[in-house]
């Protein structure tokens, strides 16, 4: 009966350990920012979500644990505390790292093509498809009627099995 | 008119196809920095030395801005480049250590040797923020004014310098009309 008991406690022990290992490990990639309102934290978490890492491409900075992320993240933190406005914090990444931090790049010059790029390419298809769709109809709608020679044509073309 | 017509489709395939085929071949690592033709971001830091540094201790003549770490693996095969430059008196190396300690990043130039003209301490990792950097190793070219006028991402061997930077220094003389 002891040594049940002691197993169980083992068991119970190392179950434990194995639970705080655990918990520690996934805690360890997060930082611990503090914010004085919730709505600050929000803010935090909207703008490193629609940050780009610029280090670790195709990742937001929330997502990364990238150097630079890190320190961009600390960065958005600071700048939050401060009483800074979002658009100052997209302002200070834009001066420092241009259109590719963003996610949703901002509407310039250089970005049109990229916003409006696959709307040209939708008018101009449907322009086509339009173009394709009224022909055909055109042609449904008209009775097809034949001249002399093209009668002719036709009749050779469909040769011997016209006959009887 | 008609045959031209016929013909279009083909065409604006071949120029898509011409465009995302050149697009394969792009380095998506390669971003174009921010700071072109902008001056070098305002510093009152430190150096690795703990001497204090800003931007009136840096050269007045065109200069290589280098940035580093003990870390970088990659820093250790353009180092053999920086050394000859800064040596052979070709051109003003200034390092900036990124994100590491200061105690490794002085072993590190102890024992491969110390290119540069002295090496900003960014152990937070904030200067290389204000400079767009995005990890080591990164090279600008600056000119005499302070003003940032290129900059490499990665390596910077001796194809890399004889391939982009002689160039662009040489634009630079011919510009300053020295």
């Amino acid at each position: 009966m002891e040594i049940a008991a002691a197993l169980k406690k083992a068991l119970v022990l190392s179950l434990t350990l194995l639970v705080l290992g655990l918990s520690a490990q996934v805690s360890a990639q997060v930082d611990t920012f503090q914010f004085d309102t919730d709505e600050q934290q929000q803010r935090f978490r909207r703008l490193s979500d629609e940050l780009r890492c610029p280090m670790c491409q195709n990742t937001n900075l929330t997502g990364s644990s990238g150097g630079t992320a890190e320190d961009l993240r600390r960065e958005i933190h600071r700048m939050i505390m401060e009483g800074m406005t979002d658009q100052d914090i997209e302002q200070f990444m834009f001066d420092r790292y241009g259109d590719f931090i963003f996610y949703r790049p901002r509407l310039r010059a250089e970005t049109v093509l990229l916003w409006f790029g696959p709307l040209i390419f939708l008018i101009i298809g449907g322009f086509v498809a339009y173009r394709i769709f009224r022909r055909a109809r055109t042609l449904g709608e008209k009775p097809i009627t034949l001249d002399e020679s093209e009668q002719e044509r036709l009749r050779a073309l469909l040769g011997n099995k016209q006959k009887p | 008119m008609t045959r031209l017509k016929f013909f279009l489709p083909v065409i604006l395939f071949m120029g898509l196809a011409l465009l995302l085929w050149r697009g394969l071949y792009l380095d998506p690592k390669e971003l174009p920095s921010v700071l072109i033709d902008k001056p070098m971001p305002a510093f009152a830091l430190t150096t690795v030395d703990d001497e204090s540094v800003s931007n009136a201790d840096l050269p007045e003549q065109i200069f290589l801005l280098n940035v580093w770490g003990s870390y970088c693996l990659p820093c250790l095969i353009e180092h053999p480049t920086l050394m000859r430059l800064s040596e052979e008196g070709e051109i003003p190396v200034v390092g900036v250590n990124y994100r590491d300690e200061q105690d490794l990043a002085l072993d590190w130039l102890d024992e491969n040797g110390n290119p540069f003209a002295f090496s900003i301490l960014d152990e937070l990792g904030r200067f290389g923020i204000d400079l767009g950097v995005y990890g080591a190793p990164e090279t600008y070219l600056v000119d005499a004014e302070g003003v940032i006028r290129y900059r490499h991402v990665s390596v910077l061997d001796e194809t890399v310098w004889a391939q982009d930077f002689l160039p662009a220094i040489a634009e630079l003389r011919a510009e300053s009309g020295r």
